[in-house]
């Protein structure tokens, strides 16, 4: 059989170069796809079933609505927004995965963060190593921006700063009615407990006395509460600054209050208050009068791209503007923060996207302006103190525009 | 430090029987079938969803709901017994039961999320936020209710096997099946109907478990199964009364470490607490053998 060096030599060209260009559609570059109108992928892993599954769902929600009006006004760049969604069960690893094969097999444009700061920080690395701008509404706890990802950008205010509106309205209460004593019990959660410790220390050093704190030993959210909510109202103290990171820790906590016939004079928690009907329909309109909750976000909010977000929502999916859950909004922004940067940058290049939000520029979205530094915080956000007031949910602090006057007193629980 | 301490042993003897309840049905399966049931997680929490549609869609009391949920429970584990337990033969039946009852779980769980959705649910009534304060502590009503069907349900127990007929039948299966057989008794019919009461106790469990605590939802199984698992093992599997005594042993212990100590290592000694006692006591506090002897 005759030999052909010269065919050996093409074959071995061509598939070397094959080779390089599937490299190159693993990286973070992606060439804008030539064919007018092919979808352009967005991926995306949330814990649709798991301890998350409530947020996780909620947050499917938001991305669904950010596509649909996107594709509506004409895609991205001409092309039509695609998601592909993986199920990570709430679970570190899975989300590990979930983004390896996103990028690695399904070879998204794209990718956008999942839901919660746990599965942020897991996924954080992963997305790095393959160069892609990672774009997320949900991790704004400390431990995801220690990451020090370049190409990380939270949309979301950091959680450790949302409890200082609400830590400076105490203390600016005149000394006759500001709260004597503060307890503050926290689950284990890097999101739960950041905005805590922050207030605890403002408070502490407006003489509000500590009479309970198990910042260093955070409760696993596991375990049964009650006898922590037990331990915190035989204290009796003034206000419950609630380290918590769902509906079920509150709703343990106020169970726990009621059992032993305690209210306390001022009750806010870091996270369940605002999951909006959720946390109503557990509580009850009367119980949930007074409990405040810090955020980035509500139904109400007066933002001309909010008002156009949640009228859509409620076209798309019914309810009512306060029904709506924060996490549909966070993972709204995150959306429109990366169309943002494709637009103006006219490429799907991960890498320019990445300079472009490192450039100093001003990105406005659902939940506000959104500027980031350099761990990618956005440090223009705002950030919110939001209270249940006969069933609505209403923004307090900062008091100013489009406040309502806040109810300084939690009205006694309500029993049976 | 002594109230909180005596408040942790009184919550922690009232919160063993609510964990009792959901313990002593997957012993007793254990028992008669020699299978470890992985699916009793999912059931505590099917069972507090079938609390939940009576309560909330037919306004039933929680306990008067036991009077449908138990035999409905019942049904449905002589049926799980029927399609997934029963075919399993030969020397791997015990191995291959762990995949079997995994496999429900799994299953139950899909309908869960299916039928309920991921939101959490809760269990209401005036009892589940009310206490009494006694000797200057508040006892909750529903760990009180709870405590109180405990032993209700385990006393039932025991006269069924102690003093019937077929609590006989039970006995003479769990302490030898081919022999049992020999004598005339069906074993089949004995360990599917041992699988059903196993499961209708755990109705009891399920209420009460999600009439407690913050709330449930499909996945919430997963950390139960773990927790009930290490209580029949402590208490000794097949063992009715252990799996009621190492229960109130282990939440008690759990709850002085959360005031003594931590809660971060209250889980840490609770599983530890486990691996103590069976360097020294390998079958459990009232182990397999013990309970034959009775």
């Amino acid at each position: 059989m005759r030999r052909h060096p010269a065919r050996f030599l093409i074959l071995t060209a061509v598939t070397a170069v094959s080779a390089v260009a599937a490299a190159a559609c693993g990286s973070g570059t992606t060439a804008v796809s030539s064919g007018a109108g092919k979808p352009v992928t967005v991926g995306i892993s949330l814990p649709l079933t798991g301890d998350f599954s409530a947020d996780g769902i909620a947050c499917e929600k938001g991305f669904e609505l950010w596509a649909s009006d996107v594709n509506n006004s004409g895609g991205l760049l001409g092309h039509p927004v695609k998601l592909i969604i993986r199920n990570d069960n709430s679970s570190e690893t899975t989300v590990k995965k979930d983004y390896t094969t996103l990028i690695g097999t399904d070879h998204v444009n794209f990718v956008l963060g999942p839901f919660s700061s746990l599965l942020t920080h897991a996924a954080g690395p992963t997305v790095a190593h393959y160069g892609y701008s990672f774009v997320e509404g949900s991790g704004g706890a400390p431990s995801v921006y220690d990451l020090k990802e370049h190409n990380l950008f939270g949309v979301s205010a950091p959680v450790v700063d949302q409890m200082v509106p609400f830590a400076n309205w105490v203390t600016s209460l005149p000394a006759s009615q500001r709260p004597k004593t503060a307890a503050y019990p926290m689950v284990d959660d890097p999101f739960a407990d950041p905005p805590v410790v922050t207030a605890q220390a403002k408070l502490q050093n407006a003489g509000v006395q500590t009479v309970y704190s198990n910042a260093k030993n955070p409760i696993n959210p596991s375990k049964n509460l009650a006898p922590f909510a037990k331990a915190v109202a035989t204290l009796h103290p003034d206000a419950v600054v609630l380290g918590s990171v769902d509906v079920p820790t509150v709703l343990a906590f106020i169970r726990g209050f009621q059992q032993a016939n305690y209210t306390p004079k001022i009750l806010i928690a870091a996270s369940g208050p605002d999951q909006g009907l959720e946390f109503l329909n557990h509580v009850g309109s009367a119980n949930a009068t007074g409990i405040m909750v810090p955020d980035g976000w509500y139904g109400g909010f007066q933002n001309a791209e909010s008002h156009v977000m949640v009228q859509n929502y409620i076209a798309k999916f019914g309810g009512t503007a306060s029904g709506i859950n924060a996490d549909v909004a966070e993972s709204y922004s995150a959306g429109q923060v990366l169309a943002d940067a494709v637009i103006a940058t006219r490429s799907f290049d991960n890498a320019r996207i990445i300079a472009y939000l490192h450039s100093g520029v001003t990105v406005q979205s659902v939940q506000g302006p959104a500027k980031f530094n350099a761990i990618g915080e956005n440090s223009v956000a705002d950030s919110f103190i939001f209270q249940w007031q006969s069933g609505r949910f209403l923004q307090v602090l900062p008091a100013g525009t489009g406040s309502s006057g806040i109810l300084a007193t939690k009205q006694p629980w309500l029993t049976g | 430090m002594g109230r909180q301490l005596s408040e942790a042993i009184t919550d922690g003897i009232l919160g063993g029987g609510v964990y009792a309840l959901m313990a002593v049905g997957l012993t007793l399966i254990f028992g008669v079938l020699d299978i470890i049931n992985i699916a009793q997680g999912i059931l505590v929490v099917l069972a507090a969803y079938l609390s939940y549609v009576l309560s909330v869609h037919l306004h039933i009391d929680l306990f008067v709901g036991l009077l449908v949920t138990v035999p409905a429970m019942f049904v449905i584990g002589v049926a799980i017994h029927w399609a997934f337990i029963r075919p399993l033969r030969g020397r791997e039946r015990t191995s291959m039961s762990l995949l079997a009852s995994y496999a429900v779980a799994i299953i139950i769980e899909g309908l869960l999320y299916l039928f309920f959705g991921s939101n959490y649910e809760n269990l209401r009534a005036w009892y589940v936020t009310s206490s009494v304060k006694v000797l200057g502590f508040y006892l909750n009503y529903i760990y009180i209710f709870g405590f109180a069907l405990a032993i209700v349900l385990v006393l039932a127990l025991y006269i069924t096997l102690y003093r019937t007929q077929f609590g006989r039948s039970i006995r003479a299966t769990m302490q030898d099946r081919t022999a049992a057989r020999l004598v005339g008794i069906d074993v089949n019919r004995v360990a599917a109907l041992t699988f059903g009461i196993g499961v209708a106790v755990t109705a009891a469990g399920g209420m009460v478990f999600g009439a407690t605590g913050g709330g449930f939802n499909p996945n919430t199984g997963y950390d139960l199964i773990s927790r009930l698992l290490a209580i029949i093992i402590l208490g000794g599997l097949g063992s009715i009364a252990g799996a009621m005594v190492a229960a109130i042993f282990m939440i008690t212990l759990e709850g002085v470490v959360d005031v003594l100590w931590s809660p971060s290592w209250s889980v840490v000694v609770f599983y530890a607490a486990l691996v103590l006692v069976l360097a020294f006591r390998p079958r459990g506090l009232f182990g397999r053998t013990a309970a034959r002897a009775q």
